[in-house]
């Protein structure tokens, strides 16, 4: 701050800072911009080494076959990862359409009928238990409900896995979608009431069309972090090679791919990892983009 | 009740007219023919008027929880009048005014005691429809909300389509509905836009044009004006002025000047109690009570 010798009285050096006191602020900026810094590299990296990794293995057949099982002959090809691109997709539609419409419904119970009550306050807190719970619980869970038991159906198969990932999605969407019908205004519903309509039309046809676009991004990012879990498909899925569009089998899915892919020896099958992985990660991006742009239309806040 | 078809059939009916279907504004499910008829044409309908409904309220008191904001308050509200409510913060008018179409209990843990009497139903017996209730006594808020979704067209037809008796000329109920608060003009050539590009003025009358839609009998108003410019206000005042021509009207205000100038018969309210009602004229220039006079001359409040 240039001070003109001519005016000391100015109002403007009354404010200037003290020396010290710019020092204080040069060490504190130097501090979080050193942190942020920080916690930028592993990202970075991450970022770095799945477009180096990743790309390399990238190729049009790596997209359209299915992996081979082969890895130690060398004049054999390991294949691709169809049958897990579209395996993942498979299960985590399913679990979707299982966990979307009773999150949706158990939020919209929360918000407009449960309110405070005592119930709710269970239910709710019941929620917030199991949105902590680590998902290989949901995979161990299944595991001893459905796979030892072989109820509904023998052994490991693509629908248990699309339960597991339920589990794991339901505390996400009734969460997101609670918070987005709480956003609704209480003005809307009352002048809806007012008018002389049933609460059950008040719900369909005011409250959720102004919610909406808020929970289609919570419905997303529920169903990009299940996209990305392996763990509740461990012991329930199993994993394959050749890709199935059959449920009650056993499927491959990209997180599954990438874990056996990394116990390899081999390095063209751990490069095939990192290939898998970076679609993943693309799949995941894209998801979240859409979100993005949806929300960015939400009319609430 | 000469112009809308629910002549009460006391002959039939005598020990309790609230059971006919036909004898009472909130037990009627659709309109009578010469209702319908009146829909056609707010114009008509302004310029011959039509016998709206009296209310009475009978020892009514509301509560919040156990905290008592109403303490039995008798009073009337004269057909086809404007009844203004003042009094000072908290003393009880919006929750009133709330329990007339049973929007209070809309509120957890809110209930109301007493009787609140359409002409001579009591809107708080246990076999009368909360819905059918809203239908004959629409109301206006605070803040202007149209459903923010909506088109013009669709918050005015919302009402009708809503309740469930929409069926019919939709365009022309929503047209004179529109002509009746006085905004047809205004938005003819834009019905298709959503209500919430339109100023704030204009959205209330909106809000207006929506409940007069489904054609009440009694119109509460709680401060619509609160969020309004001078010039909007003075529109809405005009309008009040010839709605009451078919509707029965309270209006919740803040503004003395208001009150003196919209309304036939004004309330005091203080703490909960009604402290005194009259003639609007005798209200601000010559109160019987003690209280009333240091109000209305500003001393408190």
């Amino acid at each position: 701050m240039s001070t003109p010798a001519a005016a000391p009285s100015s109002v403007l050096t009354a404010f200037a800072p003290s020396p010290a006191r710019r020092r204080r602020d040069r060490r504190a900026r130097a501090m979080i911009a050193g942190f942020t810094a920080l916690a930028l590299v592993p990202l970075v990296l991450i970022v770095y080494y799945l477009l180096e990794k990743g790309l390399s293995s990238w190729s049009g057949s790596f997209f359209t076959s299915d992996p081979t099982g082969a890895s130690f002959f060398k004049n054999v090809s390991i294949g691709g990862i169809k049958s897990a691109i579209l395996g993942t997709i498979e299960m985590v539609a399913i679990a979707s359409l299982i966990a979307v419409p009773i999150g949706i419904g158990v939020a919209i119970w929360l918000v407009e009928y449960g309110r405070k009550s005592m119930f709710a306050n269970i239910v709710r807190f019941f929620v917030d238990v199991l949105t902590g719970v680590p998902s290989i619980v949901f995979g161990l869970f299944i595991y001893i409900t459905l796979v030892v038991t072989d109820l509904l159906g023998r052994g490991l198969a693509g629908y248990k896995g699309s339960f597991a990932l339920t589990l794991l999605m339901l505390p996400v969407v009734i969460r997101s979608s609670e918070v987005i019908l709480s956003l609704v205004p209480n003005s809307l519903r009352e002048s809806a009431l007012a008018l002389g309509a049933p609460r059950w039309k008040v719900i369909f046809r005011i409250v959720l069309p102004t919610a909406i676009p808020g929970m289609v991004t919570g419905v997303l990012l529920a169903i990009a972090r299940a996209a990305g879990e392996t763990a509740p498909l461990l012991f329930t899925v199993g994993g394959a090679n050749a890709t199935t569009f059959s449920p009650g089998s056993q499927m491959n899915a990209l997180p599954l791919q990438i874990y056996n892919d990394i116990l390899s020896p081999t390095t063209s099958v751990i490069n095939r990892a990192w290939g898998a992985a970076l679609t993943l990660v693309v799949m995941i991006l894209v998801l979240n983009l859409i979100a993005r742009l949806i929300s960015r239309r939400s009319r609430l806040a | 009740m000469t112009s809308d078809g629910s002549t009460p059939q006391t002959a039939d009916m005598p020990s309790d007219e609230l059971l006919d279907p036909q004898s009472s504004p909130i037990r009627r499910q659709t309109p009578g023919p010469a209702a319908a008829a009146a829909d056609g044409s707010a114009k008509r309908q302004a310029a011959s008027g039509k016998q709206a409904h009296s209310v009475h309220l009978e020892k009514l008191r509301a509560f919040y929880g156990t905290a008592e904001q109403v303490k039995g308050i008798d009073l009337d509200f004269h057909a086809n009048q404007v009844t203004a409510i003042i009094g000072p913060s908290g003393c009880g008018k919006s929750t009133m005014i709330r329990c007339i179409n049973r929007m209070h209990e809309e509120i957890p843990g809110a209930h109301a005691e007493g009787r609140v009497l359409l002409d001579d139903a009591n809107i708080y017996d246990s076999g009368v429809d909360i819905v059918a209730v809203r239908r004959a006594i629409g109301m206006i808020f605070q803040k202007p909300n149209p459903f923010p979704t909506m088109s013009i067209f669709d918050n005015v037809a919302a009402g009708l389509r809503l309740s469930g008796v929409g069926r019919g000329d939709l365009h022309g109920k929503v047209e004179a509905a529109l002509r009746g608060a006085g905004i047809w003009d205004e938005v003819k050539d834009r019905l298709g836009q959503p209500g919430i590009g339109l100023s704030g003025g204009q959205q209330q009358r909106v809000c207006i044009a929506r409940s007069l839609a489904v054609d009440p009998e009694v119109l509460l108003m709680d401060e619509p004006c609160s969020a309004l410019d001078p010039i909007a206000t003075l529109k809405i005042e005009e309008l009040i002025d010839e709605l009451k021509q078919r509707v029965t009207i309270v209006i919740v205000t803040h503004n003395m000047q208001q009150a003196a100038r919209v309304a036939d018969r004004t309330a005091f309210m203080l703490s909960g109690d009604l402290v005194e009602v009259g003639p609007t004229q005798q209200i601000f220039t010559n109160p019987s009570d003690q209280r009333t006079e240091e109000y209305v001359t500003g001393k408190f409040g």
